[in-house]
């Protein structure tokens, strides 16, 4: 399973955490420190996968892509494929683009709550439920439209949630 | 603003559905707009967060923000949406790592609330807060349970998402009811978190969903195959715990995948022009497990397996994307796990060499994982390869050299050991952390005490992982260290011995030169000094005693290595007055004495008061009591203390109570007790019956042993006859702590590594054995006709592997000559062989007589002179591996055989029989477990299997350093002769932990290929490392 995703920039900051078995925020804290420190020493033309086992335990890797200024970082188990979670990621990280026009991590920072969201359609307790990109959009899609619906009278929320939509 | 707007243009893709991106644009654009007009607040706190010049800056700021929030959270009527952003904020806070648990409460209550957009951000931080033990779940249950029935979707899938993180074992009932019901949703994006949830829960407690199993199977036919695909996950999950039981789902996950695989799906569910790969690798993963060691059920995939391997290959001209090159990788990996038909293994070994061959480091990556995986069936297939792992090893990505490292830590056997402990060592060198640290030393303590070619060897080695690892190594390699050194190769070989102890006093007196030495090694070092520092003649008393104290010297702080010292010191000195020789101190020395006389540690102080006690006394009683070279004494036990036998008895005749054991004791007082409780009456008269028991007697030991001979009492079960404790004993107790003294088990594991150092006596002429018996073996493991026969017949075709270094410089003068030589040292084979075998693996086996011919004409290698019938009988292509072990048969090999071919039940008790004559049994066995040509049909298999988890089990006992992977590996690969092996192994430990050790030790070839027979038989490997596999590769 994916035991955790991770968003951190170039210099260490998180932007977005999300650990699927729970730990205390002190230990979050050191989780992120060791996989930057580990990352950050990394060139770019390695292979994208490290084992992670001093810092998730036996068999755990982390397979992370570099984007720009961002990391993208998956904590797997060795139930997952590592080739796999890497276009796992493209998927996210083409979600997030299709969302924000031309994605920077300011997009992310700023909208993180959405962010969640987008990452809860992919990835969910700990399991990989949705690999489509155009079907993630479809369903944040149903969720952002009440945002736009702007007073959020009742009425709209329910129509909204029942607006049908299949795939093509 | 530090962080610069940047372009993704890499991970741009030309969307499919144009329109839909744009009206996402919008949205999005609008979003982001949006919440900087609602959250002004929260950007200025971002922006100052970017802008912070220093970490304490940026504490300040959110330490503010914190204090702030507090404020206005807890403010009456705060708005919804306003809520909604404080909330948020809170996440965003925590994220930085700051305690946010005061707003809590305030998410939960977020969760409550009608508004879709405010439920589902109280969602979200709920179940970023949250563990699911947390006090405040319970006010959420009821939500949930509510909001599962919801009629809109959005609110029900929200409910999921937060069911997956917040539901703990206790309160999955209260919300199962509406999970179930939900997979009959309409919408399949509810159902498919519904499936999500369900085996979310079975993760938490297997036990709440049990009967929920066949849902899952009926899940497997949703007419979504998004629903579908959900299920796997769950699916992967039940299989691998009970793969019995979901044997019969084989057929549909082969159909499934086959439909995936021939693009029947929706177009929809492609990637990257694969069509749904995640689908294809969860399921291939599924079969995987089905599959393993389960011939039928294997054979049904192999038609899909060829099919997505076929649909996967990239079209001419084009390269492979990404995900199908993972498709692929988990092919192989399938086809490893299940019985593959050597159809299916040659194509994955092409893909592995294709991956290998890749410029891309996460092919490579793949590519050594896969090597890993194929040369446990195919172990011909590394050398192929050999150059493409030495790249790798010498690969600037940690990632890959640690792959390539564990590869080889597979890999190792007694011919490649040097080398690859060489890199491992160079390694750690490199290495800064701890845990990666003790890691490698384990590992590398372990392949040197299984595969060390000689005692020097093995001591150099340990000296340098303690100098790198330090501490991290744990003590008791330390002890073992010390208990070789005391007790050499064996008895027979004194000279060996003390040359052994001689070179290491010298390397460890070079060693002190060192600045900065981990306490452990030091220990290792005072002990050895003291024990052996003047054996050897070369160095006197002083010089040791000097450097003795310079070493505590240095240490102030050190107890341990002190004491270690100071006895050390004793020892010396006792030494030289026992040889006669006035012991005058060093004046250091007697500060450094009186220095522990007034210690603080009593241990110290008793060490130091001994020393005093010794300088005092005469030679005859020092060397009654420490006596040179007496660390390598047994000290036995006897805890039934027959001496005092004469005491008993007559105290008996007095009079006395018999004793009564502990156990009846406890029995007879309980039952009194509750006796009396019901009828003892208040008043007590003073010469009533005591009821509580005895104390246990105190034993006085006697000041001599002459006084009560153990003869007293010769038919005591046991014979563990006590020699009193010497002060000798005592010392030589306190340095090696445990080890001396302790329990069987470390006694037992360390004998095991003795023997591996013992040469083997072998006779020039290896007796001729008939080899009918063989060929029987080989017919009947034919009849299985399994993989592993098919592995056997084509290790033997394969030539013996030579080092032929030179011809193959000239073959391929490109390759710089250094790495040449890593492998031919690595491998032991050469790549002029390569041409001859070709892509090994995907040529099926030839039949087995013209096998057996073709082997005959194979010519013995340049280190075996075995004569021609010993290659006949046994040849793997690498005669020299057995001559050793056959020689030694040669007591009566024939009646071992019957005992072999009678199964595992009459070769315990044809080898018990045997025992006395220990080194003709065990090599024999040695010699029948390095034959792979015996499959499962050649013992009576019925429980096979628990043959194999007994020996497994019995060896990990013995050492305890037994790696995972031998157990899977056995199964696989070489099922018959590990039952024997572990059977073996036992006898033999048992055994020698009485009789004597091994004879001498060397480090000639004969001897390391008879020591991993030896090893193996003694239980410790049955791993990859078998030679009868490997010989060729690695010679």
């Amino acid at each position: 399973m994916i035991l955790a995703s991770l968003i951190m920039n170039t210099q260490g900051k998180p932007r977005l955490t999300k650990f699927y078995e729970h730990l205390s925020v002190e230990r979050q804290q050191e989780v992120l420190r060791a996989v930057y420190s580990v990352l950050s020493s990394r060139a770019d033309n390695l292979c994208s996968f490290v084992e992670s086992d001093d810092i998730f335990g036996p068999d755990t890797k982390l397979v992370y892509k570099h984007f720009a200024t961002l990391y993208f970082v998956f904590v797997i188990d060795n139930a997952e494929s590592e080739l796999g979670i890497l276009d796992l990621i493209q998927v996210f990280v083409e979600t997030l683009d299709r969302c924000f026009k031309n994605v920077c991590e300011l997009d992310i920072v700023h909208n993180f709550n959405k962010v969640h969201t987008i990452l809860d359609e992919i990835v969910m307790g700990g399991q990989v439920v949705e690999t489509s990109s155009a079907e993630v959009m479809k369903a944040v899609q149903d969720i952002w439209k009440l945002e736009r619906v702007g007073d959020l009278n009742p009425a709209n929320v329910k129509g909204i949630g029942h607006y049908r939509n299949s795939r093509s | 603003m530090a962080h610069e707007r940047c372009h993704w243009s890499r991970f741009r893709l030309k969307s499919r559905s144009q329109g839909t991106v744009d009206q996402l644009k919008t949205i999005g654009r609008e979003l982001a707009m949006g919440s900087q007009g609602s959250s002004k607040d929260f950007l200025d706190l971002v922006k100052a967060i970017g802008e912070a010049k220093s970490k304490a800056e940026e504490e300040r700021i959110v330490l503010a923000e914190i204090e702030l929030l507090k404020k206005r959270i807890m403010e009456p009527d705060v708005p919804r949406k306003k809520m909604k952003e404080y909330i948020i904020r809170l996440v965003y806070v925590e994220m930085l790592g700051h305690d946010a648990s005061f707003g809590y409460i305030y998410a939960v209550k977020m969760t409550h609330d009608d508004n879709l957009l405010c439920k589902k951000s109280g969602y979200l931080a709920t179940t970023l807060f949250l563990n699911e033990d947390h006090d405040l779940i319970i006010l959420i249950v009821n939500t949930i349970q509510k909001d599962l029935k919801s009629d809109n979707y959005l609110v029900v899938s929200a409910a999921l998402t937060a069911v997956c993180k917040l539901i703990n074992e206790e309160t999955i009932p209260a919300v199962l009811p509406q999970v179930i019901d939900l997979l009959g949703h309409p919408k399949e994006h509810v159902r498919k978190k519904a499936v999500m949830a369900l085996h979310r829960f079975y993760q938490r407690s297997p036990s709440s969903v049990s009967h929920l199993l066949t849902k899952f199977r009926q899940i497997l036919c949703d007419k979504d195959p998004s629903v579908m695909s959900a299920a796997l996950c769950a699916l992967f999950d039940l299989v691998s715990s009970d793969v019995k039981a979901f044997k019969n789902l084989t057929a549909s996950f082969v159909s499934i995948l086959k439909q995936v695989a021939e693009h029947r799906l929706p177009k929809a569910y492609d990637y990257h022009r694969t069509p749904a790969p995640f689908v294809q690798i969860k399921i291939l993963k599924i079969l995987a497990l089905l599959g393993a060691g389960d011939r039928h059920t294997s054979e049904n995939m192999y038609s899909v397996l060829l099919e997505v391997l076929k649909r996967c290959e990239p079209g001419k001209g084009e390269p492979a994307t990404n995900i199908s090159n993972a498709i692929l990788y988990e092919c192989i990996c399938t086809i490893t796990a299940i019985v593959a038909s050597p159809k299916l293994l040659g194509m994955a070994a092409e893909i592995t060499s294709r991956f290998l061959k890749s410029d891309n480091h996460n092919y490579k990556y793949m590519g050594i994982d896969a090597l890993g995986r194929v040369i446990q069936i195919n172990p011909d297939f590394a050398e192929q390869h050999q150059l493409a792992v030495i790249d790798c090893l010498e690969d600037q990505d940690d990632t890959l050299k640690r792959k390539t490292l564990d590869l080889l830590y597979k890999m190792t056997k007694s011919t490649n050991v040097e080398v690859i402990v060489d890199h491992m060592i160079s390694y750690m060198r490199t290495l800064s952390d701890a845990h990666n640290k003790t890691e490698i030393a384990s590992r590398i303590v372990e392949l040197a005490e299984r595969f060390a070619p000689s005692n020097q060897w093995f001591i150099q080695t340990m000296n340098q992982v303690f100098e790198l690892a330090g501490d991290l190594v744990p003590a008791k390699v330390a002890h073992d260290l010390m208990r070789l050194l005391a007790k050499g190769a064996g008895e027979d070989d004194e000279e060996a011995d003390s040359l052994l102890r001689s070179s290491a006093v010298e390397s460890y007196l070079q060693l002190l030169g060192e600045p900065k030495l981990p306490s452990i090694l030091l220990q290792v070092v005072c002990w050895v000094l003291g024990e052996f520092g003047t054996a050897g003649g070369t160095h006197s008393a002083d010089d040791i005693i000097g450097k003795l104290c310079d070493v505590a010297e240095a240490h102030p702080g050190d107890t341990v290595v002190k004491g270690y010292a100071i006895t050390a010191i004793t020892k010396i000195c006792a030494f030289e007055i026992a040889a006669g020789r006035q012991v005058q101190l060093l004046p250091e020395c007697r500060s450094f004495m009186d220095d522990l006389l007034a210690s603080h540690s009593t241990d110290l102080q008793q060490r130091a008061y001994e020393l005093q006690v010794f300088l005092g006394l005469g030679p005859d009683i020092v060397q009654k009591v420490l006596h040179v070279n007496g660390s390598g004494e047994e000290i036995e036990i006897d805890t039934d203390l027959p001496f005092l036998q004469e005491f008993v008895d007559s105290s008996l005749a007095n009079g006395a109570r018999p004793y009564v054991h502990e156990n009846e004791r406890f029995e007879m007082s309980s039952g009194m007790s509750s006796f009396v409780s019901t009828s003892r009456t208040q008043q007590e008269p003073s010469h009533a019956l005591r009821f509580e028991a005895y104390e246990t007697p105190t034993v006085h030991t006697p000041s001599a042993s002459s006084s009560a001979p153990p003869s007293l009492l010769p038919d005591f079960q046991e014979k563990k006859p006590e020699s009193p404790r010497s002060l000798r004993n005592q010392l030589a107790a306190d340095n090696s702590q445990v080890d001396l003294l302790g329990p069987e088990i470390t006694r037992l594991r360390l004998d095991g590594v003795q023997k591996k150092w013992g040469r083997p006596s072998a006779p020039s002429q290896p007796p001729p054995v008939t080899t009918s018996n063989f060929d029987q073996e080989i017919e009947r493991s034919g009849n299985g006709g399994s993989g592993v026969s098919e592995r056997a017949s084509s290790n033997r075709e394969s030539t013996p592997a030579v080092h032929v270094y030179t011809e193959k410089k000239k073959a391929q003068p490109e390759i710089p000559a250094e790495k040449q030589r890593l492998a031919a040292s690595l491998f032991g084979g050469s790549s002029g062989k390569r041409d001859a075998n070709g892509v090994k693996g995907s040529k099926p086996a030839p039949n087995r007589p013209a096998a057996g011919n073709s082997k005959e004409k194979i010519p013995s290698t340049a280190q075996a002179p075995a004569p021609a019938p010993l290659m006949d009988l046994m040849d793997m292509g690498g005669g020299d591996l057995f001559s050793a072990p056959v020689a030694k048969a040669s007591y009566d090999p024939f009646k071992e055989l019957e005992g072999l071919l009678d199964g595992p039940s009459t070769a315990a008790s044809t080898s018990t029989p045997a025992a006395p004559q220990k080194s003709s049994s065990i090599d024999f066995m040695s010699l029948y477990d390095s034959t792979p040509v015996v499959s499962h049909n050649t013992v009576p298999s019925t429980n096979d299997h628990d043959f194999l988890s007994l020996g497994l089990t019995s060896s990990s006992g013995i050492e305890p350093m037994n790696r995972p992977e031998a157990g899977l590996l056995d199964l696989n690969e070489f099922p018959a002769n590990s039952p024997l092996a572990g059977l073996a192994g036992l006898e033999q430990s048992s055994s020698s932990s009485s009789t004597s050790l091994p004879e001498r030790k060397g480090p000639s070839l004969q001897d390391s290929l008879q020591k991993d027979a030896t090893t193996r038989q003694v239980g410790v490997t049955p791993t990859g490392a078998n030679p009868a596999l490997f010989q060729d590769l690695f010679g």
